[in-house]
């Protein structure tokens, strides 16, 4: 099959702090990722070709640096990388972003599914993957888990809030999968090398010929307007002794509190 | 286009069931009413409507528009997206909200692709500027790092995802009066890509609903391997809690993905949050920093967990929650 993998780049979060006088995020220092749930995506791409061969292209938008992302997920096996990167799209939200991916997905032929990640872990959203589907018109399905090649459709376990779904989904098709799905093989020696040689077209505005009013911050509907740190709550008070007397304490100021 | 602007909700059901989001959306949406002067309604994708619109009259729905369609039964994206969308643009409603569940984080990026609306994911905070006529949607990112406040200026209408036990339910009565609106949609043009062939649910018997738990004890890395999780199972039978899980347990396969608790899994607003060998990542704080109460029992005193914890137990869990469910026990019968 012919697949596309959408992955963006984040800062690692578990590293991410914040300016307590500015609210703003301390980005300096703070290393750049492959989205972790795109790892999934990607497996699950390599692991389909593995059987049913076949090409994987990542695509990413981003500022040129995302390149960096393109080249891991090229090290782990993916067969060609497209980077989407203009000024111009600088400062898209969802809706802008999918149109911008769309555009690029439209350019490449023969596309039979389009995979993504649950959701990326910076702004957590989970949105692209479905609105880059409705740009393009392909069936979607989310939270997915597993699938199956079975003839000119697929076979799709979705994971729900209390079970799972099994679905029969015609291709090309659109799907977005969960991080219980699969773990990200390790990349092999050669292919490290070659991704740290491959060359990446950049696709910007004038290879994706988008509606201007389409395009980056103007092109949005959603706007920030205002960024700020969660409030945090210290009434923390530390109950100390010996195991029966600290649950002793513990219930006494439970029921002190009419909660037992 | 109607005369009033209106407000909805879109009512979330399955399998005839009102989605527990919905009370909440709808509450919410009484009080975004009241300061913008907008008509609550919902919307229905249903064919059995009587009872379940009752239901949402007394959430505070004015209005009930139902979409009676054979195919829109159960779920299917590309057959509910669209008629949504056709009934937004036939209505063109300021503002749309949806739960932010498996069906409404794909529902809803669809529709605001076909709609041309702007999308704000997971909102914890909706308020309404009534100078400039902006629904106000905050939401954390970076893994609760910051919040964002967002806005719609240009585009309507201004749609948003909420999880649940974000806002609390606020029902008026059992017996509010609502109109029910009958909306045929078309859907004759929308091929059938995708069929639902199996809908299975596997929630295990002995452990509680997170969303409607009043108590909660979780355990994390701490807990040591996937047979201890009973002393966790042990005491919140005593208790009558739900089971909660931390990232690090999930992905060892310790638990289900549906006990996950955090950015990545539920969020929680029990009465009590009991964390056991939770150290307290950020994802899984922005999941239970909504809790009345918490309380952290972890062996390691500079875990995080401590930082937002009401009630901070530094040991052993292996003592201490045995101990704990010892105790409760015994003032029951006390």
């Amino acid at each position: 099959m012919n697949i596309v993998v959408c992955i963006k780049q984040v800062p690692d979060s578990d590293k991410v702090t914040i300016d307590r006088a500015t609210n703003r995020l301390n980005r300096a220092g703070v290393p750049s990722i492959m989205n972790p749930f795109d790892e999934n995506a990607l497996e699950m791409a390599l692991q389909l070709n593995d059987e049913h061969g076949g090409k994987i292209m990542v695509l990413s938008m981003g500022p040129p640096q995302a390149e960096a992302a393109l080249r891991t997920a090229l090290a782990h096996g993916a067969d060609e990388a497209i980077l989407i990167s203009d000024r111009k799209f600088g400062g898209a939200d969802t809706w802008a972003t999918s149109y911008a991916l769309s555009l690029a997905i439209k350019k490449l032929e023969g596309v039979d599914l389009v995979l993504f990640g649950k959701q990326a872990i910076d702004g957590d959203t989970a949105q692209v993957g479905p609105s880059v589907a409705q740009f393009l018109d392909l069936p979607m399905l989310t939270y997915v888990k597993s699938v199956e090649v079975t003839g000119d459709t697929l076979n799709v376990n979705r994971i729900t809030e209390d079970g799972y779904e099994i679905w029969d989904v015609d291709k090309p098709c659109a799907l977005a999968v969960v991080k219980e799905a699969n773990s990200l093989r390790i990349p092999l020696f050669k292919n490290k090398m070659a991704a740290k040689k491959a060359v990446i077209p950049c696709w910007g505005v004038d290879e994706l010929k988008p509606a201007a009013d389409k395009v980056g911050l103007a092109g949005s509907p959603t706007n920030v307007v205002k960024v700020f740190a969660p409030s945090v709550k210290l009434k923390q008070e530390m109950i100390t002794g010996e195991p029966e007397e600290m649950i002793a304490e513990l219930i006494r100021k439970l029921k002190e509190r009419h909660i037992l | 286009m109607s005369a009033e602007k209106e407000l909805w909700v879109y009512a979330e059901q399955r399998e005839g069931k009102m989605v527990g989001v919905v009370q909440e959306l709808l509450s919410q949406g009484q009080v975004l009413c009241e300061k913008s002067g907008y008509t609550l309604c919902a919307i229905l994708p249903s064919e059995n409507g009587a009872e379940l619109c009752q239901e949402l009259y007394n959430f505070g729905a004015e209005k009930v528009y139902t979409l009676d369609d054979p195919k829109l039964a159960d779920y299917q994206n590309d057959y509910y997206s669209r008629a949504v969308a056709q009934l937004i643009n036939e209505k063109r409603p300021e503002i749309v909200l949806y739960g932010a569940t498996s069906i409404g984080r794909s529902l809803a990026p669809t529709v605001a692709v076909m709609v041309n609306a702007g999308l704000t994911a997971d909102c914890t905070e909706l308020d309404f500027d009534v100078d400039e006529g902006n629904l106000l949607q905050t939401r954390p990112a970076f893994g609760g790092n910051i919040m964002a406040t967002i806005i719609c200026p240009n585009h309507r209408p201004q749609m948003a995802t909420v999880r649940a036990n974000v806002f609390k339910k606020n029902k008026r009565s059992s017996a509010e009066m609502g109109e029910q609106i009958s909306c045929p949609v078309d859907l004759s043009g929308v091929p059938e890509r995708m069929r639902r062939l199996e809908s299975v649910r596997e929630a295990p018997p002995n452990r509680m609903d997170l969303h409607a738990a009043q108590f909660i004890v979780s355990g994390g890395r701490g807990v040591g391997n996937p047979e201890n999780f009973k002393i966790i199972d042990d005491l919140a039978a005593e208790m009558g809690a739900a089971v909660g899980a931390s990232r690090a347990t999930v992905d060892a396969g310790w638990i289900a993905p549906h006990h996950l608790v955090g950015q990545t899994g539920k969020t929680v607003c029990p009465v009590v949050y009991i964390a056991c060998g939770i150290s307290g990542a950020i994802q899984h704080l922005a999941g239970i920093q909504r809790s009345e109460l918490i309380i952290a029992i972890n062996k390691d005193p500079d875990a995080p967990i401590f930082d937002i914890a009401d009630f901070g137990l530094i040991g052993d869990l292996n003592e201490l929650v045995p101990e704990f469910q010892k105790q409760i026990a015994a003032a029951k019968t006390s």
